[in-house]
């Protein structure tokens, strides 16, 4: 937001390329110095960047939402994990008469609740008098039954299924690329629900209904077991398409010759390899949403969002719909958050649910778009590499830095809470920094033009 | 007798514990919509205050019991209450020296500073988890029922039990005291009708000559003894993790909105509703059921929601009320 902060950016048009190029050195220490910051493997360098650039994307995504239009997302989280659900939807393989024992009953009775909803919404319009209350109330109490007789009994007949190895539905078997825009029309569905309710009231009414939705989202992976196994996890969803397993690699004699060539072990070869790979993959992917993002940001479009983020009555006097708009950039923004959860879940592979907490995945998100620059598209790709650099090896300096503080004292029960406590320290660090900025320097590191 | 089973029943697992959950819900409402009333933003801090407050309150209790001091049949934790409660208004008063203070000066806007309580938010989280770590802790101590379950059957001779643990009757009790305090301080004294004042017109309240420094110290001492009571019996009630704590956040946001931002009766009304809404429709009405009508036996638990969705609950009647009526059931600001 732009509400307070004079002092035009230092440096001018060498700011980004310069704080890149730093950010760059920071990486290439990371794989070549060994100490007692940097790890000096390769390996660690690009295994930060992978997740870095999904973590960039996912600042973009909320950059969009906050940079452009000063919504404030706090449910990053949830739309994080509908979007890693595509990836088990869509590529991996689909379980055997799962779809016959349940599928159907289930489609079934979501089509109830469908029905049930636009039935009561229609009363709720049509109807007048006293007597509306009650009716909508008992279309949707009979509508809800119906719908539990119906979905029940076709969750448990999918969770029979071999429950120790599946117990879902399985997913299509496409390939995991198709993944991603599934992912990305999940988080945007899920947006538009939240945004048609929340949005055009009190801003921070937003701010509590996505807390609310990105809880239950993640409550949902979690116990659905018919949709993603929910705590047992989906293991072994393959990798996306350019991008192939070690252990092939390693058998692969044309591989082998190239890595003797280069004189290099193919094991170490074949994992920097397929880590290099997923780093391009992700890079394209990224290059092309900043693309995107750029040009919708500097477009009629953007001048129109920006113009309301900086006096909603001016711009809705000039005659744009104010809560239109906000619900459109709302579900934007979403998906793009969706796309990130889709390539996070096909990175790692797996499913785990239990992972998705809201400090790492909803409000790390927001430190690194306040400090890499709300408004600025570059600033918020610069934030999310930073930031998730930082906040990796703060979990390693922490200890470290505990360890030395600590040498004087004696070993003792005060010591040792002192080291456990240390990866923690991690948390406060990144408050400081959010404050920092926010105070200081609210524009961040690349300031909106 | 049967109709007397399931009164009982739907008496020991819906309303006693959804009451006392609903208290807990209250007092972290009042200080939420407090803290928006006055200051004017949505503190995301204040599941975390929450969090730091019993922190502290439990390392002060552990202390009390190393030195052998008890509070008889009450557990301990309430002798270091206050201890806690001071502690955090302490840490209360000096985040708003160094951080807060700054922003009402620039008159920055409501969502800047609620970002800006994200930070403060994770500061407070990494600093309890310094503090007490991340592991569920049990701190209650002293007497643990008001009536057992075997008692009851005993003297009433019916098949239902009746369990009323001493936690959820001293959560009543210090709730009522709690919110007793704060409507006299609010509606008798000076200072309580300076905050009013404030919190209705700020331009007004300025010009009558109210000190705003001063009302704003107030606020945030009664914020910080608010979320370390609620806090408090929440852990005792149940058990302290600094990670449910923050998912609290939700249901208290839900119980200020549904009784109306800014306004203190409306936020002790939300936290009720929210709370029975949420235990009555996690329950398993099975065995009521099965009371009410004799010889039917149903197929399934009778249960609407299973009790992982009970955050659903909030939500669900967050929105309603967010579509039919914004500024909650009793009217609460809306800027």
């Amino acid at each position: 937001m732009s509400t307070h902060q004079p002092s035009a950016a230092k440096g001018g048009k060498w700011r980004a390329p310069a704080l890149f190029g730093a950010l760059a050195i920071l990486f290439i220490l990371e794989g070549t110095v060994s100490n007692a910051m940097f790890s000096g493997h390769w390996d660690n360098a690009l295994g930060i960047l992978r997740v870095g650039l999904i973590s960039a994307i996912l600042a973009l995504g909320i950059n969009i939402q906050w940079g452009y239009a000063g919504l404030f997302n706090a449910g990053v989280v949830g739309f994080l994990a509908l979007g890693g659900v595509a990836p088990v939807l869509v590529a991996m393989p689909p379980t055997e008469g799962a779809f016959e024992a349940g599928g159907w009953g289930i489609l079934f009775a979501f089509a109830v609740a469908i029905v049930t909803l636009v039935i009561a919404v229609a009363l709720h319009q049509r109807m007048t008098g006293k007597a509306r209350g009650w009716v909508v109330a008992g279309v949707l109490v009979l509508g809800f039954f119906s719908y539990r007789a119906l979905f029940d009994p076709a969750v448990e007949a999918i969770q029979a299924i071999n429950p120790a190895a599946t117990g879902y539905l399985g997913g299509l078997s496409l390939p995991t690329l198709i993944s991603w825009p599934v992912g990305m029309a999940l988080a945007a569905g899920a947006a538009w629900i939240v945004g048609k309710t929340a949005l055009g009231l009190r801003s921070d009414y937003l701010a509590i209904a996505t807390l609310g939705i990105g809880e239950i989202i993640v409550a949902v992976l979690k116990n659905e077991e018919w949709l993603a196994r929910g705590v047992l996890n989906v293991n072994g969803i393959p990798r996306p398409w350019p991008v192939p397993y070690e252990t092939d690699l390693q058998q692969d004699p044309a591989f082998l010759e190239r890595m003797s060539g280069l004189g290099m072990d193919p094991m170490v070869g074949s994992t920097l390899l397929v880590k290099l790979l997923y780093v391009m993959l992700f890079v394209a992917v990224l290059a092309l949403l900043l693309w995107a993002s750029q040009l919708a940001l500097n477009s009629p479009w953007g001048r129109m969002m920006r113009a309301i983020r900086d006096n909603e009555v001016a711009a809705s006097a000039m005659g744009k719909n104010v809560t239109g708009r906000h619900l459109q950039i709302f579900i934007l923004g979403s998906a793009v958050l969706g796309l990130a959860g889709a390539m996070m879940i096909s990175l790692d592979g797996q499913m785990t649910p239990s992972s998705y907490n809201p400090l790492r995945y909803t409000f790390l998100i927001w430190v690194m778009v306040i400090v890499g620059g709300s408004g600025n598209n570059w600033g918020a790709v610069l934030g999310g590499l930073l930031i998730w650099f930082v906040w990796i090896k703060a979990g390693e300096w922490g200890p470290l830095m505990m360890g030395l503080l600590s040498q004087g004292l004696g070993d003792g029960a005060l010591k040792e809470h002192l080291l456990d406590a240390a990866p923690h320290m991690r948390l406060v660090i990144m408050g400081a920094i959010l404050l920092l900025v926010l105070r200081f320097s609210p524009r961040g590191l690349l300031p909106e033009r | 007798m049967d109709l007397l089973n399931a009164f009982i029943a739907v008496l020991n697992y819906v309303i006693v514990p959804a009451t006392a959950y609903g208290a807990q819900l209250a007092l972290g409402a009042l200080g939420v919509t407090l803290i928006y009333g006055i200051l004017r933003f949505s503190n995301f801090a204040h599941g975390d205050t929450m969090a730091f407050g019993t922190g502290l309150t439990i390392l002060v209790t552990w202390g009390l019991q190393a030195m052998g001091v008890s509070f008889g049949p009450l557990p301990t934790a309430l002798l270091a209450l206050p201890f806690g409660i001071a502690l955090t208004a302490l840490f209360m008063l000096g985040t708003d020296r160094v951080v807060y203070r700054y922003y009402r000066k620039v008159r920055a806007a409501p969502i800047y500073i609620t970002m800006v309580s994200v930070g403060v938010m994770f500061v407070m989280n990494g600093l309890t988890r310094v503090l007490i770590g991340v592991d569920e802790i049990r701190f209650a101590d002293g007497e643990r029922f008001l009536i057992s379950a075997r008692e009851f059957k005993t003297i009433t001779g019916l098949a239902e039990p009746l369990a009323i643990r001493s936690t959820q009757a001293i959560t009543l009790v210090t709730a009522g005291l709690v919110v007793w305090a704060l409507f006299w301080f609010l509606a008798k004294t000076r200072t309580g009708k300076s905050m009013r004042a404030y919190s209705d017109n700020e331009d007004l309240a300025l010009l009558s000559g109210i000190d705003p420094n001063k009302v704003v110290m107030v606020t945030w001492i009664i914020a910080a003894a608010l979320a370390t009571t609620a806090g408090t019996l929440y852990g005792l009630d149940k058990s302290f993790k600094a990670f449910n704590y923050f998912q609290l956040l939700l249901p208290i946001f839900a119980a200020a909105i549904v009784g109306g931002l800014g306004n203190p009766l409306g936020a002790i009304a939300g936290g009720f509703v929210i709370a029975y809404s949420e235990v009555a429709v996690t329950y398993a009405w099975k065995k009521v059921a099965m009371y009410l009508v004799p010889g039917w036996t149903p197929e399934g638990l009778l249960q609407l929601l299973s009790t992982e969705y009970k955050f659903a609950v909030s939500f669900a009647i967050l929105i309603i009320v967010l579509l039919f009526k914004p500024t909650g059931l009793f009217k609460g600001k809306s800027v």
